[in-house]
């Protein structure tokens, strides 16, 4: 062929050889549906690839083509028999597949959505808020909800149903890696399944646009062994404990009398504002601001001091902390494991 | 000079009847005759411009978002001047540009097509043009003043309700949509019975160019789609404005019933898109591999049923919502089977072009550009018709490739095909045959540079409307090469204006049928005078310019001292009567004046409905004040 | 010549809608962190004073006035700092309403500043030092906005009803369950 064509095959092996396991990938699976996704996935792009190639060949051969008898614009007339026998057989052979790739994806999505008949799972509630995740492990005793935010854990090998809510605008629960996405719909309940195989952390995003930080709404998802599961489940529910060291007391000081307390929740103090995040055991969590920034003191730190730099729009207010009460309140969160 | 020769002696000689022709369809001099302006030419080329002019607006967006998503975490534009951008850019692509460009090609070439001198209500035609600019000018006076809509070209509430979007942008946004939709809807009007009604005597359906087929599919679908709309803004207009409960949540209102309504709109809009686009098809391939179309019967069931199936696979937009399984299975299929009517298309003309005697211009390397474009977009339309690959990919790049490779692919070559392919008889020159294959390149290597990568960044996991994105994710690489691709595709554009302005006057005249293409238009004057033809032809096949020049008749006793056409039946364009066309009035541009006074001032105080409905009312008494029968003005 | 005269026509015309560029739409994303400062000259009540006038009055003017976005932002606060507790959306309740030509304090821009930096007798709390300054003007325009002192265009709609239905997104509270 020529030139231009070598470029292009090369060109296109090398952007398909980086489709190799990633984060957030589509064909990176880590679960049963992902996994039933990702294998019709294949067999829809190797089929369609290899259509695609038919009809570029047939007309790349059209430009080189010389008709044998080509009189002025009348066509020969056995031509134009062959031709509609090869147009007939072709079209009923795109109806055909079409309807193969029908019934292949109607089993594939009930399979991906059938895991909810089994009884007692592991019910969690997703709140999508403008620009971060509200998750909420729901339980028939009331005691044992455990309300977070921006990270959950789930068990390996179980399957795991998300009730889906938003408080605001419209959002989408999309983890790449282990299921497709649900929007987050105000004034419904959208439903999933997810189940996750491999232990590992995922990550997800936000996939509906909701406002100017749409770009900021990641999460994460960590599939553990059941037992790990279960302690972490244990910890989280235990409210913050009173700090016994003078400097971590000193920031839970600054935390209670700053205007922290409109909007986030520390179980184990008074501070209980239902506006934004969790923080009860924030220091466990890998990421701040919603997936934005690894959870780390310095990041913290900027986090605080000047958020709209960060996330610019976002609803967490700047608010000018003394300098000898930031390092204090810095070290009270990270010790909020 | 006119290709059809008189076939009665006793015709009045040809100099008084051409001078009173002349007299009877000139344009008045002077501003106030510009702004009068009703022959379709005229408006059929206004339309282009200001067409053309919105693309180049839309992708100079298109290319401050790509220079922004370069790389990750650039700092180019803030997310509020980044979501003002792609939301321009897609409300202008979709509402300002592709949808009117093809009815400004229509209106250009219909009339020609059809071997008649006007489309059948000219006064409605400019008022739909002056609507249509109307429109333009108060969006982007929204997004010179900072009021540019940042929700998305389909403004999803509640995010573009009055509690997420504050301020007049999503209003802007939402008028915009009237002022488009009624144009959409004048024009789709008039196209539909100057094809009915307009024809050329013998010119019976089954005989009428594909073009003709396509653009009478996409007016049906106009007038079925576009009330859709006009209803799904207002919703979200009159929550926003005057407190209604439609769409907005807070107050008991149903977010999915906005998604219904616009989708169900959305999606025969990208068929409204693309179906004429298909007649450029049909009309390139036919000239350039000189024989006539293979399965023309087909050709035009398949654009039918193209029409109707897509006004049932909507809620494939929907498929994240929580759907039962059976609408899910549903919405697949229909989606899946839509793939059939244009798979049926490409067949034809690979069939068409197999035996045929092809000849390489430009306009062919357009026609094989769609084709190589489009069915690999409509392949990952297949996919994306899977519920499955849908909940994965939906809201990400890969669709983000998807609708580029078929809207671009699918339309916007064809239409630059077109462009090439009917230059000489717009312009009376030929396009240079050496830049235009030069432009193809720039943009068919541009485009797929662009957009492949974008069908691997969406399985990768990135998300649509993101103004940027962390470097850990791997998103750079693929990201700046899009990039670099989209200015590969803006220098292609650049040549492709270069060719323009620089062969509009050069010294290759064209001949009248340079590409010896077989229909009407190609019969007159290039460019064609204001009454297009001096005797309105006859037809006797499909191909009227591939008979022979003594099967080819005329119609004569027209009267040519006013703009007198004749009327033919619908089935079999037997001559039924004559019909006295109105001359140039100042009263279309008026009462597009005060329509969008009235919508324009509605968007800040709801009394304007009232004081526009009464200038628009005067307007149109002024319009429709009956003159003296037979009116002789030209 | 008459296309090129309509061109200019056109990029005049241009040129002035630019210049036209709104407050209305202005959003600064990035605002100045709190101040701790009250403007307690400005807000005066009255201009009788012991010992006669001092000089120049010092104006005090809400740097978000008539911004689309800081109004709707401000209605946010108002619902986020549970001021609707109190006030209900403007129609009062435990404390006065909101939505009145009477007020007691004063019902200027600097003057609602003022009172809710202060706080008042009989139950206002102070908030100064508490919520940054940019925050107050958000929630005074939002306050102006609900007297239709602010531009029509600029305010944000609000519910018909002083009770929102408990099934929408405005319910906040966990542990309500659907």
């Amino acid at each position: 062929m020529t030139r231009l064509h070598l470029v292009w095959t090369i060109l296109c092996l090398a952007i398909l050889s980086s489709c190799a396991g990633h984060q957030q990938s589509a064909i990176d699976p880590a679960g049963p549906q992902s996994g039933k996704i990702a294998a019709l996935w294949w067999g829809f792009f190797w089929l369609l690839a290899v259509i695609f190639a038919i009809v570029m060949a047939v007309m790349l051969i059209t430009l080189m083509r010389r008709p044998p008898s080509a009189i002025e614009n009348r066509p020969p007339e056995q031509a134009e028999s062959g031709l509609k026998r090869t147009v007939t057989a072709a079209t009923v052979i795109t109806v055909l597949l079409l309807f193969v790739l029908l019934i292949v994806s109607v089993k594939t999505g009930k399979a991906t959505a059938d895991l909810g008949k089994q009884s007692s799972l592991l019910t969690i509630e997703v709140t999508g808020n403008q620009w971060w995740w509200q998750f909420r492990y729901m339980n028939s005793d009331a005691s044992r909800i455990l309300t977070t935010a921006n990270e959950i854990h789930i068990p390996v090998g179980q399957p795991v149903l998300i009730q889906g809510r938003s408080n605001d605008v419209i959002h989408s629960f999309w983890v790449p890696n282990l299921q497709g996405k649900r929007d987050l719909i105000p004034s419904r309940v959208t439903t999933e399944y997810l189940q996750v195989d491999n232990p590992g952390v995922y990550r997800g995003q936000c996939s509906e646009f909701c406002g100017l930080q749409h770009a900021h709404m990641a999460f994460y998802v960590i599939a553990e062994p059941k037992d790990k599961f279960n302690a972490w489940m244990q910890a989280q529910l235990q409210p913050a404990p009173a700090p016994t060291d003078p400097v971590l007391e000193h920031g839970r000081r600054v935390f209670l009398n700053y205007q922290c307390i409109y909007c986030h929740q520390i179980r184990g103090t008074t501070a209980a504002g239902q506006n934004g995040p969790d923080l009860t055991h924030f220091a466990s969590r890998r990421s701040l601001a919603a997936g934005v920034l690894p959870n780390t003191i310095g990041n913290l730190g900027g986090w605080i001091v000047n958020p709209q730099r960060i996330k610019p729009g976002t609803h967490m207010a700047t608010i000018a902390v003394a300098p000898n009460d930031l390092q204090p309140l810095l070290q009270y969160l990270e010790s909020l494991k | 000079m006119s290709a059809t020769p008189d076939a009665f002696a006793s015709v009045p000689s040809e100099h008084t009847e051409l001078s009173l022709l002349e007299n009877a369809w000139r344009h008045r001099p002077g501003i106030l005759g510009w702004l009068s302006v009703t022959t379709h030419q005229a408006i059929g080329m206004r339309y282009i411009v200001t067409a053309f002019i919105m693309l180049l607006l839309g992708g100079a967006e298109a290319l401050l978002m790509r220079t922004q998503l370069a790389r990750p975490n650039n700092t180019f534009l803030g997310p509020d001047r980044y979501n003002e951008i792609f939301t321009t850019h897609g409300t202008t692509m979709m509402f300002l540009f592709a949808v009117p460009v093809m009815e400004g090609m229509a209106i250009y070439l219909i009339p020609l097509m059809l071997g008649t001198r006007n489309v059948a209500f000219p006064r409605l035609n400019a008022f739909g043009y002056w609507l249509y600019l109307g429109g333009c000018l108060f969006l982007y006076w929204g997004v010179f003043t900072n009021t540019a809509p940042d929700v998305g070209w389909f403004a999803y509430p509640p995010l573009s309700g009055p509690q997420f979007t504050p301020g007049k942008r999503a209003d802007f946004w939402a008028q915009m949509i009237t002022f488009t939709e009624v144009s959409g809807l004048c024009v789709a009007a008039e196209i539909i019975v100057t094809i009915f009604k307009m024809r050329a005597p013998r010119m019976s359906l089954n005989r009428m160019p594909l073009y003709v087929w396509s653009m009478l599919v996409q007016s049906f679908m106009v007038i079925f789609a576009m009330p859709a709309v006009v209803i799904a803004s207002s919703y979200l207009l009159s929550d926003r404005t005057i407190s209604t409960h439609f769409v907005n949540p807070a107050e008991g209102g149903d977010p999915l019933a906005y998604q219904h309504i616009f989708w169900f709109f959305g999606h025969p809009e990208v068929y409204i898109i693309f179906i004429p686009a298909l007649g450029f098809v049909s009309s390139i391939v036919v000239a350039n591999a000189r024989r006539a179309i293979f399965g023309y019967p087909a050709m035009v069931l398949s654009l039918i049923a193209n029409g109707f199936i897509a006004f049932g696979l909507w809620v494939h937009h929907m498929f994240a919502t929580g759907l039962p399984q059976i609408g899910e299975a549903y919405f697949t299929a229909s989606s899946m089977m839509i793939a059939i009517t244009s798979g049926i298309q490409i067949f034809c003309w690979l069939a068409t072009l197999w035996t045929g005697r092809v000849r390489r211009n430009t306009a062919l390397h357009f026609a094989y550009g769609f084709i190589a474009i489009f069915v690999l977009g409509g392949l990952t339309g297949v996919m994306l018709a899977s519920v499955p690959l849908d909940l994965q990919v939906h809201d990400t790049y890969f669709v983000i490739a998807h609708f580029h490779y078929v809207l671009i692919g699918g339309a916007l070559f064809p239409l630059f095909g077109a462009f090439y392919h009917w230059f000489p008889k717009m312009t009376g020159r030929l396009m240079s045959e050496k830049l235009g294959k030069i432009n193809f390149w720039f943009l068919f290597i541009g485009f797929n540079l662009t957009f492949f990568p974008m069908h691997i960044l969406g399985l990768k996991g990135m998300p649509r409307r993101v103004y940027t994105y962390p470097v850990e994710m791997g998103w750079g690489p693929m990201s700046f090469l899009a990039t670099v691709g989209a200015w590969i595709i803006a220098i292609g554009g650049i040549i492709f204006i270069v060719n323009v302005l620089s062969s509009r006057r050069s010294a290759h005249f064209a001949a009248a049928n340079p590409w010896d293409a077989p229909s009407l238009e190609w019969a007159a004057d290039s460019p064609p005078a204001n009454y297009n033809f001096e005797h309105l032809p006859t037809v006797a096949s499909r191909h009227p310019l591939w008979d022979p020049p003594e099967e080819r008749a005329v119609v004569t006793g027209l009267r040519n001292d006013r703009r007198e056409v004749l009327v033919t039946t619908l089935m079999d364009a037997e001559p039924h009567h004559r019909y006295v066309l109105p001359g140039s009035s100042i009263w279309p541009f008026i009462a597009a004046v005060c329509v969008s006074i009235g919508f324009a001032g509605s968007v800040f105080n709801p009394w304007y409905v009232i004081w526009g409905s009464i200038i628009s009312g005067l307007a149109l008494i002024g319009w429709f004040w009956p003159r003296r029968p037979f009116h002789m003005e030209p | 010549m008459y296309s090129r005269c309509l061109k200019i026509a056109f990029l005049t015309t241009a040129g002035c809608l630019l210049l036209t560029s709104c407050q209305r739409e202005q959003r600064n994303l990035q605002p100045a962190p709190t101040r701790l400062a009250i403007y307690g000259d400005a807000a005066r009540q009255s201009t009788l004073r012991p010992g006669g006038p001092v000089g120049r009055e010092v104006v005090v003017n809400n740097p978000y006035n008539a911004t689309a976005y800081d109004i709707s932002e401000g209605k946010r606060l108002f619902d986020w700092f549970n001021c609707s507790g109190c006030h209900a959306d403007g129609g009062g309740g435990i404390g006065p309403p909101l939505i009145k030509d009477h007020w007691i304090y004063g019902g200027e821009p600097a003057n609602l500043f003022d009172t809710i930096v202060k706080g008042r007798p009989n139950g206002m709390p102070s908030w100064g030092g508490r919520i940054p300054e940019y925050q107050v003007w958000q929630i005074v325009a939002y306050v102006r906005s609900m007297n239709g002192l602010q531009p029509t265009s600029a305010t944000s709609a609000r519910p018909d009803t002083l009770e929102s239905n408990p099934h929408n997104l405005q319910n906040r509270t966990s542990g309500v369950t659907k």
